[in-house]
């Protein structure tokens, strides 16, 4: 029977955060052949952050692999013959972590943020369209796919299989975190995985961790918590995704006014329109976009020329941190009338960037029914929230902190053979 | 530039004060559903439809001092206010934002109960299947809710109130 058959040798991938990622099942063997999982591989796990830390070029394939292999891992040797553990969800575990990020597209962030997009909405319909992935699912069970996509939409009806990929303690972030850490070469990042693993316990509704692995889960949280200012907040990285941002906006913008590209943007044509379709969004890839890129720095259009130039060459904006009191929003309208004058488009080049804006999240204790928090399992049985037992996450999961940015292109105004006064008068605003 | 904010402050403005943090969520995500123009990311959690995006935005709102937050002990859990403050009106003149249905919106979803408001943004979230699968999914994955027949019913005339509302008004 397909959903049980094991190949006759067990595979395996070097991997340097998990070492090796094993595979015995032909399913999951299948799955990883199928050309949209290889897709994958041309889509880079943290976006623009190899621009500000080189090492960062992992794709969502080395990491779909690794949230597998944590699951494959808490499913085979901890969950195993536990109670509240049902063995027959095992291999749709499996498909679901492997499976998770199929939707994403180049550039994710940016990209969904311009068309209004949901990559969920794609790994969807990747599972349960006319795909190959759909293919080998459909070969375990009719209703295999559904249930696939209803696990990665979190809607599927066994809360403890959704928690195991989506929590606030998942495989899906504890491989990220890890992974993120390795490729980018910071020393944050860090926690005892293998420690994590063994003291995780199926319940019902959730996986809930023994009080006695609550230092490692500490670890788990401050590692998420550096991991967001140090890495996925950083400024650098957070103005590339600006600049990426703008092209995206620029070009939608020439392609819906008539103008002629010398490139015509043939591969971003239905996101233009509002209506991506599956078969032309899973054409786009990093290689297509950056292609793009790379030819755009020569359009007549000196705003989509000089962003891609940026882009490519790393020329990205400066910033000074901004806070949104009425005082710096009379500021910024003043910055704004000033950009004007100077011949510098602020719609492009004078951009508020917020940390709500970026897609990564806290740790949440959960109060008043927001999301799950993570729960202990205390010596007596009982179930206690984690920030209620451990004083350093009740500090951090506290008042949390956020971030505005204006992000400007500093060689603009320091080019003083025109407008020299405007420019100074923008840079005293700027800097004062 | 933070436009989005700007709605959010909007919507605040619009109702006066939303208590708890659930119903802001559920109201947001409905206009949203609604074809309001809110672009916060929401995803199915264990509550329903809930957008981090747009509960770091409201951080972002509180820390700078446009919206009042206000924590009272309820039971075993906080429950969160939300309200605008005279700095968070001020900014709010920064911006041409004249949406008067998306008031008379929000003024609607205000009214109701936070637990009808998750029954009623599930079924949304659920729109795409048939009227029985939705039931089906409201019943196993809101099982601990118990929610009944007629309280699916009266959701769904809800939303189909909500719709001819925004319709006749567009």
């Amino acid at each position: 029977m397909y959903p049980n058959e094991k190949l006759s040798e067990e595979k395996v991938f070097k991997d340097p955060v998990h070492r090796y990622v094993h595979v015995r099942d032909k399913v999951i063997w299948d799955l990883i052949g199928t050309k949209e999982f290889q897709r994958l591989r041309r889509i880079k796990q943290l976006g623009t952050t190899y621009l500000t830390f080189h090492g960062a070029e992992h794709s969502r394939f080395n990491h779909s692999l690794g949230v597998y292999e944590i699951v494959r891992r808490i499913v085979d040797d901890v969950f195993a013959g536990r109670a509240d553990w049902d063995e027959n969800e095992r291999l749709l575990c499996l498909c679901a972590a492997l499976l998770h990020d199929l939707g994403h597209g180049p550039f994710s962030h940016s990209f969904e943020k311009v068309f209004h997009l949901d990559h969920e909405q794609f790994t969807r319909a990747i599972i349960l369209g006319d795909t190959e992935v759909n293919a080998v699912l459909r070969r375990v069970s009719l209703d295999f796919p559904k249930k696939v996509a209803e696990v990665i939409a979190k809607t599927y009806e066994n809360k403890l299989v959704v928690s195991l990929i989506s929590s606030q303690i998942d495989a899906d972030r504890m491989d990220y975190l890890l992974r993120d850490a390795y490729y980018t070469g910071v020393s944050y990042g860090h926690f005892d995985m293998e420690r994590i693993l063994r003291v995780m316990r199926p319940r019902e509704e959730q996986v809930v961790i023994k009080r006695s692995g609550m230092h490692a889960v500490e670890d788990y949280i401050m590692s998420r918590y550096q991991m967001y200012w140090q890495v996925y907040f950083h400024p650098v990285t957070r103005s590339a995704e600006v600049i990426l941002t703008k092209i995206l906006h620029r070009a939608k913008h020439l392609y819906l006014t008539g103008y002629t590209f010398q490139t015509p943007p043939v591969h971003f044509q239905s996101l233009f329109h509002g209506h991506a379709q599956l078969e032309d969004y899973l054409k786009l890839d990093e290689a297509v976009t950056l292609f793009y890129f790379q030819q755009w720095q020569e359009e007549r259009d000196a705003i989509l020329s000089d962003l891609c130039r940026r882009f490519m060459n790393r020329n990205l904006f400066k910033y000074v941190e901004f806070q949104p009191t009425n005082e710096e929003m009379k500021k910024l309208m003043e910055l704004t009338t000033l950009f004007k004058k100077a011949g510098i488009d602020p719609d492009y080049y004078l951009v508020v960037d917020s940390s709500s804006d970026l897609p990564y999240d806290f740790y949440r204790p959960g109060e008043e029914e927001e999301r799950l928090p993570i729960y202990l399992l205390m010596p007596s049985g009982e179930l206690r929230e984690l920030s209620r037992e451990s004083t350093i996450v009740d500090a951090i999961s506290g008042k949390r902190r956020t971030d505005h940015k204006l992000y400007f292109p500093q060689d603009f105004l320091d080019d003083l053979s025109t407008k020299r006064n405007v420019k100074k008068k923008i840079k005293q605003l700027l800097y004062e | 530039m933070l436009f989005e904010h700007a709605k959010m402050l909007k919507a605040l403005a619009a109702v006066g004060e939303i208590v708890g943090r659930k119903k802001l969520q559920k109201m947001i995500y409905i206009a949203k559903k609604m074809n309001f123009p809110f672009y916060e990311k929401f995803d199915f959690h264990f509550y329903g439809p809930y957008s981090e995006e747009l509960t770091l935005r409201i951080e972002e709102l509180c820390n700078v001092g446009f919206v009042q937050e206000m924590r009272e002990k309820k039971g075993g859990y906080y429950q969160y206010r939300y309200a605008l403050t005279e700095a968070g009106e001020q900014f709010l003149t920064h911006y041409n934002l004249d949406m008067p249905d998306l008031d008379v919106c929000l003024r609607s979803l205000n009214e109701q109960s936070a637990r009808f408001l998750e029954l009623v943004s599930t079924i949304l979230y659920f729109e795409d299947l048939s009227k029985d699968e939705v039931k089906e999914k409201v019943f196993t994955l809101k099982s601990k809710q118990r929610y009944t027949e007629e309280e699916i019913e009266e959701a769904y005339r809800y939303i189909e109130q909500l719709r001819e509302q925004a319709y006749i008004k567009s």
